[in-house]
Formats: structure tokens, C-alpha cells, sequence
């Protein structure tokens, strides 16, 4: 990575934490609904983003990945439309190459083959990478889609953030294959296994696989070993389960302070940096938190529009129905 | 014109599509060589090739999930499942994944995908392959869920679905596949959807009726004529989108109305249509709507299932029963 595109991914990581923290305190507020934080992860997010190309390849995400999907062109408002509950958040600008963030785990994984497939047959050269979780990698909806990749060589990246946890579930509890990676090799698949919390060798793994994917070799599954430092989401308490002395030692291996570190010991950025790049970061954030909390919501439309191309007779006399009711017409 | 069987209807429907737009491919558990196990795709890989016409690994997740991925990514796939008893296995991903993307993304992505799945009983499938479980699917908002009971209809029906920008569930009876046989255009047609058809005019009673179930509406009509009454057989076609006043139109003429489906009674389409006649109706009814299913058990084995899917001499009992009601 060249140190441009280190500082670049910095940049994301430290919007990602601030918007963390500003998401937490407001659904205590009562403003912001459920959110899950990525605070630990950002170095496995990120790095794994930063090999991507927003004009021709796509993210197919799970619902921790905020900061691959702004370097992907989602804007940081729609976030806080979504977390505010309302529709318009969930809207994707046209050639913002991402499907919605996926609440239903690893239902996202057959799609992401089946569109990098499609892209490869269309005759262009764009990549699927995917993001999911390790509970996610129980599902049979992962198996099917790493045979299907291995099958169809679809130019997939499977990313599976080993977080430690599924909710509470440990990673101990969710498989005793070894590694998770090592089961890409029953699939006919690649597998290979990252430190998550360093940014630069996340980047490199994941540059290969996209490069592999990319020159029609076909898929691979990264497992980027990593830490959710926070709570699962902010209803969770992982007091109940994590043991306070492994959070410590996971504590010091902070991705967003190694690569703080990396950068000085380069001489490309220094407090004054640092301290820059964290008030544009909350500048941003702040604009964006004003832009959603300025967009309507409350019309009935909003429950109507987007669901048929041309809807059926019954759902649009339903619509006008719900419009006049608001109105005060019924 | 020619006559054809419901299978040649949807192959020539294929194969016509195919033929007329390259983004069109078929996926699905033997689709290729074999053609299908009920033949509906059969020589379209000799014509189109591995790349177009697909085997797929057997994960009907995976295969519908696929599918709409590759719809996203700017083709028209058409899938298959083999049986719609097997449907549970990737309904995760019709009902939840496919279904609301375009709601999803407000508009973004649509999923241009069809699914094509033979469902119904008749025909001493082995167990778990005969359900009809429309109603699942009719319930889910975002699905598109049609169910042609005609060679005609299935071939300019499966045109319409292949057209549609959203995703459709294409019902095919498997009674029907072979044994139901009519004339349809040789050229490429299609047929719009949310248009019931009166597939026997009458004047005393109201059947309706859609798939397979629609030739047994046919038949106890005729018997029912003999009788002296005199029945109207409406068939849905599409049960999303629903052509109410088609329904309501017939009723108005008769006053009396039978649905008859061929899945259990509870939270069946046949009670979506009770209860929107009642709704709509109440005034013109002369009896209560009837509904003739299955009963409330699992698709039996096949040494029984005859007890099990409604047949024409129970709808004369029933349809009779429900004309001795006072007005
Ligand atoms: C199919 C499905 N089952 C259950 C849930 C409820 N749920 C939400 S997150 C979660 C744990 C996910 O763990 P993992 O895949 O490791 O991702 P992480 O949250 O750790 O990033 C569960 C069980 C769900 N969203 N989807």
C-alpha cells in the first residue's frame, strides 16, 4: 500500500469510529435504532475495501461494514437515514456498485456468487467481494455458495471476519473445524487466513484474491482473525461474556492505533495529522447527521413505493387508501 | 396454431426467449442434458449451450440466490425447482431475499427472476413432492405468483415472466403437465397478468379455481349440468396480481360461489378469496362462500392421495349441498 492509500484508509476507519460513537449515543437518545459497531474490525473492513475498484467491482455486504461501503460510494447520510428508520436510508445511489446491508446472515453469500458469475458471463472483469461473519459461515447458505463459486470459478471473495463471537456465541461453540478457512479446500476454493487487525497485510491477502478472482482463477475465502471490540450491538451486554482480560489484550492490538503508529514511524502524519483528520472525520459526520434528520419520513408512499416495478391493483388501492387516511380523508 | 401439452408450451416459451434475448438463461437441478425431469427444458442446452443452460449443484438456496445475483447483474435468469416441496429450501430466499430487494434498495435493484416450480398432487410423486403451497408465497409482498392452468397461458404467461422486472413465481401443475392440452400460436405471445378467465360460462354457481384444480372445476360442472345446475368455472391465472372483478362480476351473476384449491383449508389462497367476496360480495351472496381443499394434513402417500386432493364427484356433493341453502 502506498502511504496515500494508507492515510486514505485511516481516513475511513476514523469516520467509521466516530460514527460509531456518535450511533451509539444517539440510539441512547432514543434518536438512532439498533446499531452494530465495527469498532475493532475497521482494519479487516477497510483493508479488505481498499483493494476494490467502485467503478467495476461490487460489495456484497452483511451489516458491519459502513466504512467499505462509503469507499464505495454510499453516502455517509443514507447511514444515518437507515439507523433513524427511515426508508430513504436504505436507498442506493444508481452505479454505487453494493447491494443493502443484509440482516438475514449469510443470505447475502449465494447472491454475491451469482452476481460475479453474471458479471464474468456479461464479458466484464468486476469483482464480488462479501462480506460475513464466522456465525454466519454455520450457515448452509455459505456452504452452498463457496461449492457454487468453486463450481462456476465466479470471481468471488468470500471475507469472513472471525470476530470471536456471534452475539455470544464464541467461536469455539460455532464449528470445531480448525481453522474456517481451511474449509475452502473441500470446496474446491482458496483459503487463507489474515491477522484482521493489521491493516496492510488484510490489503495484500485480499489485493490477491481480487487479482486471482479478477485473471478468471476463481474464488477465495479470507479469514481475517479479528476482535469486536464493543458490544455485539448496542441492545447487546458483553459483560455477560467476554472475559475482561482478553478484550485487554485484543485492547492493545487496536487497528485504528497501529496504523496511527505505522504513519508517524513513516513521517507521513503526526498529531497535527491525526488531529486533522479527526475533525473532518467528526465535521462529516455532524453534515451527515443534519442532512437525514432534515429527510421526511412520515408519508404513507414511503411504505408503498419500491415494492412491484408496476404494482398490483390491490397495492395501489391500498396506497391511496393509506394517503387519504393520513390525510384525514377516512 | 398447434396443440400442445403445458410442458411443450413452457419449452417453446424457452426456447423462443432464448432465442430472442441472450440475457436469458436457465438454471436449475438437471436442467441440461436430461432436460429437466419433467422435460420442460429439454434440448435447450444442445441449442444454447453449458453456459446458458446450467446444472446446478443441488441447493436450491444457492440456485434461487444465484439467481438473483445474476439478475442484478443484468441477465434474466430463470430457475427451476424441481418440486415446490422443496421450495422450503431456498424460501429464505425468495420470500425474504428476492422478493423485497427493489424495496430494499428503493428502487435500485430490481430482480428480473423467474421461478419456475411444479407444484400440486395427482400424479403418486413419491412423499414431499406434491405440496401446494401457494399461499405461502402469495402472502409475501414483492412476489409476483402466477399459476396458468392452459398450454396456452403457460406459454405466453412464462413470456410475460420472463419480461417482468420483478421477481415471479411460475406455478406449474404437475397433474396438468401432460394430460392438459390445448392450442397456443406457434410465434412468440405473451399474456398479461391479473386477468382471470371464465373458463365455462354459467348461471347458477360460481367455481373458482386455478391450476390443476381448474380441470376439476371443469369436470364437476359438466356433471353438475347434468344435474340441472348450471356452473361458471372462473380461473384465476394469477394470484398476485388478483383479478377481484372478474370474480366479483360472476358472483354478482350467481350469488353462490365454491373456491376449490388443492391445498389444506387453514390460511389457504381459498380463504384470501372468501374473504375478499364476503368483503366485496356481501350483499349479492345467497349462501355462504364454500371452499372445497384438502384437508388440514400432510400431502399423504400416494395409495391415498385421491382421498386427499378435492376431485370432481366432491365438488358435485359439495357444490349440490351448497345450492340446497336457501337464498
Ligand atoms: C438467519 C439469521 N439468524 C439469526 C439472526 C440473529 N443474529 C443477528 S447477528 C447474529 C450473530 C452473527 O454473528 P456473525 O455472523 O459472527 O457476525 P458478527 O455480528 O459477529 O459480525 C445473530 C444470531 C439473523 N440476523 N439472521
Amino acid at each position: 500500500m502506498t502511504d496515500d492509500a494508507v492515510v486514505d484508509a485511516l481516513r475511513y476507519m476514523t469516520l467509521a469510529r466516530t460514527f460509531d460513537d456518535r450511533a451509539t449515543s444517539l440510539q441512547r437518545q432514543g434518536r438512532f435504532g439498533t446499531f452494530s459497531s465495527v469498532r475493532g474490525q475497521e482494519a479487516s473492513v477497510v483493508g479488505a475495501a481498499s483493494t476494490l475498484d467502485p467503478s467495476k467491482d461490487w460489495i456484497v455486504p452483511q451489516y458491519r461494514e459502513l466504512p467499505a461501503l462509503l469507499r464505495h460510494g454510499l453516502p455517509l447520510e443514507n447511514f444515518a437515514r437507515y439507523f433513524m428508520g427511515n426508508p430513504a436510508g436504505t436507498a442506493i445511489p444508481d452505479g454505487v456498485r453494493t447491494l443493502p446491508i443484509q440482516i438475514s446472515l449469510a443470505a447475502q453469500l449465494p447472491q454475491a456468487v451469482g452476481l460475479a458469475w453474471g458479471l464474468r458471463r456479461q464479458g466484464g472483469d468486476g469483482v464480488v467481494l462479501t462480506y460475513f461473519g464466522d456465525g454466519a459461515s454455520s450457515e448452509g447458505d455459505f456452504h452452498e455458495s463457496l461449492n457454487l463459486a468453486g463450481v462456476t470459478g465466479a470471481p468471488t471473495v468470500f471475507f469472513l471476519q472471525n470476530n470471536g463471537w456471534a452475539i455470544s456465541t464464541p467461536r469455539a461453540a460455532q464449528t470445531a473445524a480448525p481453522t474456517l478457512a481451511g474449509r475452502a479446500s473441500g470446496y474446491g476454493v482458496e483459503g487463507v487466513v489474515v491477522d484482521g487487525n493489521d491493516l496492510l497485510a488484510v490489503h495484500q491477502v485480499t489485493a490477491e484474491a481480487v487479482d486471482r478472482a479478477r485473471a478468471g482463477a476463481g474464488p477465495t475465502l479470507i479469514e481475517s482473525l479479528t476482535w469486536r471490540a464493543g458490544a455485539h450491538n448496542t441492545a447487546d451486554d458483553p459483560t455477560r461474556y467476554v472475559d475482561p482480560g482478553v478484550a485487554e489484550e485484543w485492547s492493545e492490538r487496536d487497528p485504528v492505533t497501529r496504523v496511527q503508529r505505522y504513519l508517524r514511524a513513516r513521517g507521513v502524519l503526526d498529531d497535527t495529522g491525526f488531529d486533522r483528520l479527526a475533525a473532518q472525520c467528526a465535521a462529516e459526520v455532524e453534515r451527515a447527521l443534519a442532512v437525514a434528520s432534515e429527510t421526511p419520513t412520515a408519508c404513507a408512499e414511503s411504505l408503498f413505493d419500491h415494492v412491484y416495478a408496476s404494482p398490483p391493483p390491490r397495492v395501489v388501492q391500498q396506497r391511496a387508501a393509506w394517503t387519504a387516511r393520513q390525510e384525514g380523508a377516512i | 396454431m398447434t396443440t400442445r401439452t403445458i410442458v411443450e408450451g413452457i419449452r417453446d416459451c424457452l426456447y423462443q426467449e432464448m432465442e430472442h434475448d441472450e440475457r436469458v438463461m436457465v438454471l436449475g437441478e438437471d436442467v441440461g442434458k436430461l432436460g429437466g425431469v419433467f422435460r420442460a427444458t429439454e434440448g435447450l442446452q444442445d441449442r444454447f449451450g453449458t453456459e446458458r443452460v446450467v446444472d446446478m449443484p443441488l441447493a436450491e438456496g444457492a440456485i434461487v440466490g444465484a439467481g438473483i445475483g445474476l439478475a442484478v447483474s443484468g441477465l434474466r435468469p430463470v430457475v427451476e425447482i424441481q418440486f415446490l416441496g422443496f421450495g422450503h429450501q431456498a424460501f429464505h430466499q425468495i420470500g425474504q431475499q428476492a422478493a423485497r430487494l427493489r424495496y430494499r434498495s428503493q428502487g435500485t435493484h430490481g430482480v428480473p427472476l423467474v421461478i419456475r416450480a411444479p407444484f400440486g398432487g395427482g400424479v403418486r410423486t413419491p412423499e414431499l413432492h406434491s405440496d401446494a403451497f401457494e399461499a405461502l408465497y402469495a402472502h409475501t409482498p414483492g412476489l409476483t405468483v402466477v399459476a396458468p392452468a392452459t398450454a396456452y397461458d403457460a406459454k405466453g404467461m412464462l413470456a410475460e415472466a420472463i419480461a417482468c422486472d420483478d421477481p415471479v413465481l411460475f406455478l406449474e401443475p404437475l397433474k396438468g403437465y401432460r394430460l392438459v392440452r390445448d392450442e397456443a400460436p406457434d410465434e412468440r405471445y405473451r399474456v398479461g397478468f391479473g386477468r382471470a378467465r371464465i373458463a365455462r360460462e354459467g348461471s347458477a354457481v360460481t367455481l373458482v379455481a386455478w391450476s390443476a384444480a381448474t380441470q376439476v372445476a371443469l369436470r364437476a360442472a359438466d356433471e353438475l349440468a347434468a344435474k340441472g345446475i348450471d356452473a361458471e368455472v372462473v380461473e384465476l391465472r394469477s394470484l398476485v396480481p388478483l383479478d377481484t372483478a372478474t370474480v366479483r362480476d360472476s358472483v354478482a351473476k350467481t350469488g353462490r360461489v365454491a373456491v376449490v384449491q388443492e391445498a389444506p383449508l387453514t390460511g389457504g389462497f381459498a380463504a384470501e378469496l372468501a374473504a375478499t367476496i364476503q368483503q366485496e360480495c356481501f350483499y349479492e351472496l345467497e349462501a355462504p362462500v364454500l371452499r372445497i381443499t384438502a384437508p388440514d394434513t400432510p400431502y399423504p402417500l400416494a395409495g391415498v392421495e385421491d382421498l386427499y386432493v378435492p376431485d370432481a364427484d366432491r365438488v358435485v356433493a359439495e357444490v349440490a349441498a351448497l345450492m340446497a341453502v336457501p337464498a
